[in-house]
């Protein structure tokens, strides 16, 4: 049976949804020189509540979205745009990089909206050279990483070294043993033209493979090769760039067998036959589990992947039993911190303590867009009844009904840069102020 | 039945085996060597050295399950071994006597082996 909404202990989220929009409305407005009661009157509604919405003290629809980008001569996308809650995400990630690394003053973290609006160029720069320097910690940590795992680079460190010993050993000896029989000194001199040949031909290897590491362009964990590689649209493995380790690709090969596996029990055209037929309806997944016969864990999945009709903008989210991302595929505007982070809200993991409860729930990010969301997970024993079950759990996320106007569970992107203060699944504490 | 042997030497490097032999032998000590893990327990079984010295990588088993082997081995736990390493010492293994770090001062080595060989 599915859950309510919403538990009773979770946070509400604040009617000031959507921050960035209403601050982009009154810009606009001002831009194009009108009244607040001109811009209300041809949107249908009273100057003191576009007042509000430009204040960001209540929330816009879509419908009326619609109205206002029409009366500020804008498209209503461009005006609703989901790059703007990117940005934000960005502008936060700068701002607990500046507080991690001291900065002498604090991020003024309640206007950063009022910044990204106002200063567009600028957030955007701050941005990249966030994301650039997060690029570049990340090729630190992977070099490093390279530096004392490569079992190539391992062994030629230590072909080095060893002919290093022999020569400084052999060298002593004839240095310092002047009554050396002359087979023996034969032999040395032989060992130290051999040893000095060898260590000069492995120097010359050393460093042209230290070169090669510049050439790099895809120093990122295994998981991460992979989430770029899913991005990219699951290219074969053989020929993907973004699979730049052996890890990444076995794991890719991995995710591409329990899609086939998948797709084998439900078919692309039976999913996309039951989608149609059901119209409206099928905008509930279990209705499409219950009308092809199949698992609602399969049905998730499969939806995720193959994205049909309604679910062309659909997000997935698949987790082992420890809660270790296996899969991710962000829906537009549900922002996805970096792997290995995640929000304890999130109804996937709510699915991961409860297997085979199916849970669907409204949530709403900090930026104030809301999903509808569908969790499940499921008991795995590869081992058989004496081995130890393991978990999956698959949540698939699409934009929530504009209609739908329930209360929504307020979620978040990661704790660290969370702005929700009183969130009862906090771990750690934010760096950022309240939303 | 072999001679009474003082060194047993297992170093898969010819030149650093050959270099060390060489001091050694001219130490006065009796110097066997073996180029290889696999077969080393065996070998020091044979010739019961009165010290092991033992190189960390080595191809077929590694110094340190050498090391392992003989620490578990109730005929074997009290051997002397002198580890001989090329890196760091965080991840030196415990158990060896004396650890020397390539490369090292011929000098270190032989007062090294002097002083456990003094010591048995």
């Amino acid at each position: 049976m599915a859950r309510t909404p919403l538990a009773p202990h979770a946070p509400r989220s604040q009617p000031s949804a959507r921050p960035l929009i209403g601050t982009r409305i009154r810009e606009r407005r001002l831009l194009l020189g009108h009244r607040q009661a001109e811009i209300a009157q041809r949107a249908g509604i009273s100057a003191a509540y576009l007042n509000l919405i430009e204040h960001n003290r209540r929330p816009v629809g879509e419908a009326l979205l619609v109205r206002l980008a029409q009366a500020l001569e804008i498209d209503a996308a461009e005006l609703a745009s989901n790059r703007e809650e990117m940005l934000l995400g960005a502008l936060r990630e700068a701002a607990a990089r500046g507080n991690r690394d001291g900065l002498g003053a604090a991020v003024e973290l309640d206007q950063i909206a009022e910044f990204a609006a106002r200063f567009p160029g600028w957030a955007t720069a701050l941005a990249a050279a966030t994301r650039r320097a997060d690029g570049l910690e990340r090729r630190l940590v992977a070099f490093s990483d390279r530096m004392t795992r490569d079992p190539y680079l391992l062994t030629t460190l230590h072909e080095v070294q060893s002919a290093v010993t022999a020569l400084r050993s052999t060298a002593s000896i004839l240095a310092e043993t002047p009554d050396i029989e002359p087979e023996w000194r034969d032999r040395f001199h032989s060992n130290l033209d051999d040893d000095s040949q060898r260590l000069s031909r492995t120097a010359q290897a050393l460093v042209a493979y230290l070169e090669s590491f510049e050439d790099d362009a895809v120093p990122m964990s295994p998981q991460e090769e992979v989430e770029a590689w899913i991005t990219a649209g699951q290219p074969p493995p053989a020929e993907a760039t973004e699979l730049a380790s052996d890890a990444a690709r076995v794991m890719a090969r991995d995710l591409l067998r329990w899609q086939a596996q998948d797709r084998g029990l439900l078919p692309d055209a039976a999913l996309s036959a039951a989608v149609a037929e059901l119209g409206e309806a099928a905008d509930d997944p279990a209705l499409i589990a219950a009308r092809l016969g199949r698992p609602l864990d399969l049905v998730l999945r499969r939806l995720g992947m193959l994205r049909p009709g309604p679910w062309a903008q659909a997000g997935l989210i698949v987790c082992d039993g420890s809660g270790a991302a296996l899969y991710r595929l962000p829906a537009p505007g549900f922002e996805l911190p970096r792997l290995g982070e995640g929000c304890a809200l999130w109804p996937v993991f709510e699915a991961l303590a409860q297997p085979q409860l199916p849970i669907a729930r409204l949530i709403e990010t900090t930026g104030g867009a809301r999903f509808a969301s569908w969790a499940m997970a499921e008991r795995l024993l590869p081992m058989g009844f004496d081995g130890p079950a393991l978990s999956r759990a698959q949540m698939l996320i699409r934009a929530a009904q504009p209609r739908d106007q329930r209360p929504a569970l307020g979620v978040g992107p990661a704790c660290r840069i969370c702005p929700r203060p009183a969130c009862l699944a906090r771990r750690e504490p934010s760096i950022l102020g309240p939303a | 039945m072999p001679a009474a042997v003082d060194v047993l030497l297992i170093e898969d490097e010819p030149s650093i085996s050959e270099a060390v032999r060489f001091l050694l032998t001219r130490d006065g000590w009796q110097c066997e060597s073996w180029p290889q893990g696999l077969g080393a327990i065996e070998r020091i079984r044979l010739l019961a050295p009165r010290l092991v010295i033992l190189d960390l990588m080595l191809p077929g088993r590694s110094g340190a399950e050498l090391l392992a082997d003989l620490r578990a081995d109730p005929a074997l736990s009290h051997q002397p071994v002198l580890l001989l390493s090329a890196q760091g010492t965080e991840y030196l293994p415990q158990g060896a006597d004396r650890v020397l770090a390539k490369p090292f001062a011929n000098a270190d080595l032989r007062a090294v082996v002097r002083e456990l060989l003094d010591a048995t």
